[in-house]
């Protein structure tokens, strides 16, 4: 009989443990290839930030050109070596769920809503053939609507100048908020301005830039029906670029060339 | 077993007994995924390949399952099934599969892969099983890439992301319809289908629940003395 409750208990148990094993047979087996690919997809992020990705060429290729560093956000100056961390797997976002290697924003620092800054970030370079620097790609991440935008900023060597902007995560509405990733808005970016008088000026608008803005080389067109996201962005750009960012960063890296 | 009935359990799930138009199943992955004919497709061969195997996994065992553990045996058939498709897609095609995100996992619960299971390869042998859930794969498929063409040729100009009609936006002529592009359009798109396929084929019609009163403006005589 079917339903004896010996034969039920059976056979649930042997289908468990054939279908366990077909699943972790499965996962464990596509691990290594499904990592390879996260990997492959933040890379090309990165190179697409600084809008040099050549599709032609392999990631990895392409990738292990760009020179990495860690950067301490306390004083602005470049490590070549943090605690044990490989540079390659150095995870910055790991870092701020760990109270001794973040700090806690408090309210009136933290404007792009990120809540624990890890104590040391990294950051790509992009060196032109005689060793000078070419571009730095620097991870930014802040709050939209719905939630954090994680991407990379490429700025050119005047570390003034945008070179780019990719966004590689976020949760924000398809269609309007999600047009970050629109392929016309992020062709807005290059060009732009970062400071003026040291101050952070690079905003988000609302609505469309005139073109007989004067300060057009500031602002950057809003996206329509997303006032929060674009918000978000702007509140990111201010943070990311202002004193507890990058700000003194740059200061460094003028000291040195 | 006869050609005839393979052929059968392939060809009728595709027009006559659809699993969307006439069983009305697995309507909430035909909204939400067919904005995108590339990604429509990925869908496809997964719920296929999903329905398939279901049925002949379970056929296969039907002898064996105990009636009041069977809705859980399906069930755990089903859901390894679709992790195992999920973690190949992550694994070998990663941009649609982040595409696709929760849709893939939700096929567990699309209700042509347990309907199937449950009328279908509880009951028939597993070579014709296999083909039964192949053909209502494909019928689900026909529907789904019907709404993505429409979805995405009207919505926003292209097909598989080459352009057919250029937007005004890209400083073409097209104005794209906005609407097409949100998943309610597929409820419209697909309510015109079932129309279609019942206005060629009435068997499909259902009789009435009820019937409409007809409409009359004048005063209800009765009831004003009632209230009186």
């Amino acid at each position: 009989m079917n339903d004896s409750v010996t034969k039920t208990l059976g056979v649930a148990f042997v289908i468990c443990l054939v279908c366990s094993l077909v699943v972790s047979f499965a996962a464990v087996n596509l691990r290594d290839l499904q990592k390879e690919n996260a990997t492959n997809n933040q890379s090309i992020k990165i190179l697409q930030a600084a809008k040099i990705y050549d599709s032609s060429v392999d990631v990895k290729i392409q990738f292990s050109k760009l020179e990495m560093k860690y950067v301490d956000f306390n004083s602005g100056k470049i490590l070549d070596s943090y605690e044990n961390f490989v540079i390659e797997d150095y995870d910055q976002l790991k870092s701020t769920r760990n109270p001794n290697l973040s700090t806690s924003l408090s309210a009136s620092e933290d404007i792009a809503i990120i809540k624990n800054r890890e104590n040391v970030g990294k950051f790509f370079i992009v060196r032109n053939e005689d060793s000078s620097i070419d571009k730095l790609i620097l991870p930014i991440r802040g709050y939209g609507l719905w939630g954090t935008l994680y991407g990379y900023m490429a700025i050119e060597e005047d570390f003034n100048t945008v070179a780019g902007l990719e966004f590689y995560d976020h949760k924000e509405t398809p269609g309007l908020g999600a047009e970050v990733d629109n392929p016309k808005w992020k062709a807005m970016w290059p060009g732009k301005k970062i400071y003026e008088n040291d101050e952070v000026k690079l905003a988000v608008m609302k609505g469309k830039v005139e073109t007989d803005d004067a300060n057009i080389d500031y602002k950057v067109d809003g996206l329509s029906g997303a006032t929060l996201t674009s918000r978000g962005v702007t509140n990111m750009i201010s943070y990311w670029f202002g004193e507890s960012g990058y700000a003194k960063l740059f200061k460094e890296l003028s000291y040195e060339s | 077993m006869s050609l005839k009935k393979y052929k059968e359990v392939i060809f009728k799930p595709l027009i006559e007994e659809n699993p969307i138009t006439l069983q009305i199943l697995g309507i909430c992955s035909a909204l939400a995924v067919t904005n995108n004919l590339s990604v429509t497709m990925v869908m496809c061969i997964a719920l296929t390949t999903v329905v398939s195997f279901s049925n002949l996994f379970i056929s296969l065992i039907r002898n064996y399952i105990p009636s009041s553990i069977r809705i859980i045996v399906q069930m755990t058939i089903i859901a390894s099934l679709v992790i195992v498709v999920d973690e190949l897609l992550k694994a070998y095609s990663y941009e649609t599969s982040k595409k696709l995100s929760v849709f893939v996992g939700l096929i567990i619960t699309n209700c042509i892969v347990m309907g199937r299971a449950e009328a279908f390869a509880m009951k028939e042998k597993p070579l014709l099983s296999f083909f039964d859930g192949l053909g209502n794969g494909l019928g689900y498929s026909i529907i789904l890439i019907g709404v993505a063409t429409i979805r995405e040729l009207f919505g926003s100009g292209t097909l598989f992301g080459y352009e057919i009609l250029p937007l005004v936006s890209n400083g073409g002529w097209y104005m794209g319809n906005n609407l097409l592009l949100l998943p309610p359009s597929s409820f419209i798109i697909i309510g015109l289908f079932i129309w279609a396929i019942r206005a060629y084929r009435p068997a499909q019609v259902e009789e009435d629940d009820f019937t409409v009163s007809k409409h009359s403006t004048a005063p209800d005589l009765t009831k004003r003395e009632l209230n009186v």
